[in-house]
């Protein structure tokens, strides 16, 4: 059996014991019910839940990350003293992360609307999006965390420097973009706009939902820029590539670290 | 400077190598950013042998540990594990049992399942050592959460999980602190028996009395250096003091070591 099988395996016996992941899962579960029973409807239930998405889980992930790594470090560098490579364990880590964060996002977010029978086909395209841009995000943001408890022994330091990267992609980077737009304004911006877009991965998940949505005005400034040059198939496969490129960096910058560093 | 290995054991069963060395280190270095941790470490490590590693803090004890198991990547120098280079190796981890000073096992899991889940990356080619989850009283608490179990319960959890896939070489950092009277008998116990069986036994700590009690080989480090590699009589006969504790007093006010202090200060 593989190291990643063997720890995954580890890691769903104990699933039922992790305190964090079921917290999140129920808050997730709460949030969605009690914007379904507010709204009356699937399609505004989701839209309403999209910002709630972009903040949330990434701040989720993120924190529960970097403060999980923490607190298994000493159990990690016992892994480490086993048989197994540095680069097969960073992936059991990395998975053992997101995948009951990406589940418990999925499962607080599927079943309310299960249970109110409020998957129609009008709203499959919206709720996909929703959900693949949720766990895209649980994905970087978990790679992230990683990349951060890696880099920094202290976890005060590392919480606080993985709240610094979630504000600063969450909230401080659509206002830096918007003051570049307004400064600029008398300047062809159209493509500086799109490639500082595809710099942040939270921007990419708000523009997939707002071509999907057409709720440009609810999602700022780049979300509509987006939508005004890449509504189209082209520019649903560049953000989902460009996504699918922020799944990959922070998690492979992350293993060459954890490789690299002593423990 | 080497650890002269032990005179040839002989168990029941059969005759042990004690000339050929399990474990061999030739100028070792580590330096984390200008500061130079192991300095040149020589030493070789033999079946059949408890061997204590000894010095005062920063003295490179836990950073050799941890070259040994791969945990540090060292800047310089090799260690043979069996006659093979350990760099780049995983398959030497699998014949080495290592017991941290501190068990910070994951508080949701169960002793079996942390059991189970060492067992399954070690493969199963070794013997578990099934007695040992008696002879440390884990059999009854082991299918409750780590969360539940009390500082010496999880110290003998840390013990068992060294000692349980019978490893022939055993890595153990303070092994008796927080450890009840009953315990850290039996873990003494088992370090004699793992000894007698010709394996190796490699025991950091600060409790002299107990190393003197255990040891048959002294290592006595300093600043990144061997100051001392042999056996406990050979440093009585250096220092003319009859206890380890003593012993290793005179050995850090001799001029050698102030010598050594000297040039790594001027350094």
């Amino acid at each position: 059996m593989s190291v990643v099988t063997t720890v995954l395996r580890h890691e769903a016996r104990n699933l039922r014991r992790n305190r964090g992941v079921l917290f999140f899962a129920a808050g997730m579960f709460l949030l969605t019910e009690s914007v379904l029973r507010l709204t009356g409807s699937a399609p505004r239930a989701l839209v309403s839940l999209l910002n709630v998405v972009l903040l949330i889980v990434p701040l989720v992930s993120v924190i529960y990350g970097v403060i999980s790594w923490h607190a298994a470090r000493e159990f990690n560098e016992l892994l480490l003293s086993q048989p197994v490579k540095r680069s097969s364990l960073f992936a059991a880590l990395y998975l053992g992360l997101v995948a009951p964060l990406a589940g418990a996002f999925a499962v607080g977010l599927l079943l309310p609307l299960l249970l109110h029978r409020a998957i129609t086909t009008d709203v499959l395209a919206l709720l996909a999006i929703t959900l693949g841009g949720g766990i895209a995000l649980a994905l970087v943001f978990g790679g992230i965390a990683l990349l951060v408890g890696v880099l920094v022994d202290d976890r005060l330091r590392g919480v606080a420097l993985a709240l610094a990267l979630w504000l600063l992609l969450t909230v401080v980077y659509d206002g830096g973009v918007l003051l570049v737009a307004t400064t600029f304004a008398d300047y062809p911006l159209e493509r500086p706009m799109l490639a500082l877009t595809l710099f942040n991965p939270v921007d990419l998940t708000r523009a997939l939902i707002v071509m999907q949505s057409d709720t440009a005005a609810m999602m700022g400034y780049t979300g509509a820029v987006m939508h005004r040059y890449l509504g189209s198939l082209f520019g649903t496969l560049a953000a989902v590539s460009g996504l699918l490129l922020w799944t990959f960096i922070p998690a492979w910058a992350g293993r060459r670290a954890f490789e690299r560093r002593d423990f | 400077m080497l650890v002269e290995p032990r005179e040839s054991v002989v168990t029941g069963r059969a005759a042990i190598d004690t000339a050929t060395p399990l474990v061999s280190v030739r100028g070792l270095t580590k330096s984390y950013g200008k500061r130079a941790v192991l300095r040149g470490i020589d030493l070789a490590l033999s079946r059949g042998a408890v061997t204590a590693i000894i010095g005062p803090n920063g003295a490179g004890k836990t950073t050799l540990n941890k070259a040994l198991l791969g945990l540090v990547h060292p800047d310089g120098g090799t260690i043979l594990f069996d006659g093979v280079d350990v760099r780049g190796s995983i398959a030497h981890r699998a014949r080495i049992g290592y017991m941290p000073q501190s068990a910070r096992f994951p508080e949701d899991s169960s002793a079996r399942d942390l059991l189970t889940l060492l067992g399954d990356l070690r493969g199963t080619e070794r013997a578990r050592d099934e007695h040992l989850l008696e002879a440390f009283a884990l059999d009854r608490f082991l299918d409750q959460p780590v969360r539940a179990l009390s500082g010496g319960q999880r110290q003998r959890l840390n013990a068992a999980a060294a000692f349980l896939f019978t490893p022939e070489l055993l890595l153990l950092d303070e092994p008796t602190a927080g450890l009840d009277p009953v315990a850290s008998s039996t873990l003494k116990d088992h370090m004699r028996s793992v000894r007698d069986d010709g394996r190796a036994v490699v025991i950091t700590s600060h409790i002299l009395s107990e190393l003197q009690e255990l040891a048959d080989q002294i290592v006595f480090l300093h600043e990144g250096r061997v100051a001392f590699a042999g056996t406990l009589q050979a440093l009585q006969e250096r220092t003319g003091a009859t206890s380890l504790e003593r012993a290793i007093a005179l050995l850090m006010q001799s001029d050698e070591l102030r010598a050594m202090r000297g040039a790594v200060e001027t350094a």
